[in-house]
């Protein structure tokens, strides 16, 4: 069926979309769903699932989309997995469809963290609790380690690059500046650094 | 007294600081919500962030616990609503605008230059985080565990701080 529906002239128009779903195929109640469900499933980290959602098993935007999609949600505030739903709701279904998607995503672990909240609040003192918290605690951080060290193999380049990390480091942690004035201090500088004319020089280098 | 309005300004603030992660805004987080508006304590505030890495969905719902400490289950609602409203709405704008922003010269020199930034903000938070959460050997030893198991393995991060949190109870737990 698939191969003569390809060679017929007529399904044209559906080949120029081969691997996504055209803009409005998708309904809104679909993207809430099928974000409702990353959003409950999605353990350990939303970027994985999203890609085996939304790209391997719905197709709804294709690889290519999708990291451009992660590019982008990685250089704006606020989460990746946030961002990414915003994203991906407006290619399918506009303003709606971004809504619906971070309503999904945001759904299961919010309410879970209203009950865990309430929870803790009350036996949060318990001897065994706070035992284990402790542990938890510091796995956290081992945690955000290697997420550091994995986004700096990836996207640091040149020690400039590691002299911008250092320097937002010690503005925050050492002369105890608050995190915008660093944000916007360093931000610039680090934006300067790799401003559109050296950049087209370093690849003329090349 | 009526927590609301500073649950809504505390929180849409620190959304804009999540450049590259939660764990950007942390340092802020701490100082406004432990420090400014007492909502919680410094070691509440590092157990529902590393209890919230085993939650599914955006790794930052724990801000949903802490609204709901201040104020009520409304609490809980506005906090999420303003943590993630005005980045929601930021990523919207460049979506639409994106075609356009694709070609300008200076897109790519912005998403260079923060990505450093992000990365030294993400570091700084967690050196906060550790200021709280590593003390002796024990701790240090977890945190470094976890660190070089995800750099060596593909093993799903909610289930070592699942592990963290049963070496903890043997380690910790009064005999």
């Amino acid at each position: 069926m698939r191969l003569k529906a390809m060679s017929d002239p007529a399904a044209k128009p559906v080949l120029s979309f081969p691997a996504t779903a055209p803009s409005g195929a998708v309904s809104v109640g679909q993207i809430f769903r099928e974000f409702l469900s990353i959003g409950a499933t999605s353990f350990g980290g939303v970027v994985p699932y999203l890609r085996q959602n939304l790209v391997t098993k719905r197709q709804w935007i294709d690889d290519r989309q999708f990291v451009e999609m992660l590019s982008i949600s990685q250089s704006l505030p606020g989460l990746n997995a946030t961002n990414m739903a915003i994203l991906v709701g407006e290619r399918l279904r506009g303003i709606l469809g971004s809504i619906a998607a971070i309503l999904g995503i945001c759904l299961p672990g919010g309410v879970l963290m209203y009950a865990v909240g309430i929870f803790y609040h009350q036996h949060g003192d318990h001897a065994w609790i706070t035992a284990a918290l402790k542990g938890v605690a510091a796995a956290a951080v081992g945690l955000i380690l290697s997420t550091v060290v994995q986004l700096s193999k990836k996207s640091l380049a040149g020690k400039f690059d590691f002299v911008f990390m250092a320097m937002t480091v010690l503005a925050v942690n050492r002369l105890h500046q608050s995190v915008p004035r660093t944000l916007v201090v360093v931000g610039i500088l680090a934006i300067l650094f790799h401003r559109p004319s050296r950049r087209k020089k370093e690849s003329a280098n090349q | 007294m009526n927590q609301i309005p500073a649950l809504v300004r505390v929180f849409a603030y620190l959304s804009l600081l999540t450049v590259g992660g939660g764990m950007a805004a942390f340092p802020e987080m701490k100082i406004l919500t432990v420090d400014v508006h007492k909502w919680l304590t410094f070691p509440q505030l590092i157990h529902l962030y590393s209890v919230g890495q085993m939650a599914p969905g955006p790794n930052m719902m724990m801000i949903v616990s802490i609204g709901e400490w201040a104020g009520g289950f409304l609490g809980g609602v506005v906090t999420l609503l303003a943590f993630f409203g005005p980045t929601a709405v930021l990523a919207f704008v460049v979506a639409r605008l994106w075609k356009r922003l694709e070609k300008w010269p200076w897109r790519t020199s912005i998403q260079q230059g923060l990505a450093p930034v992000s990365i030294g903000l993400l570091l700084a938070g967690c050196f906060t985080m550790a200021k709280g959460a590593i003390f002796g050997v024990e701790t240090a030893t977890i945190a470094v565990g976890v660190l070089l198991i995800l750099l060596q393995y593909k093993v799903n991060p909610a289930l070592l701080v699942l592990g963290g949190a049963i070496v903890g109870t043997f380690s910790f737990m009064p005999r």
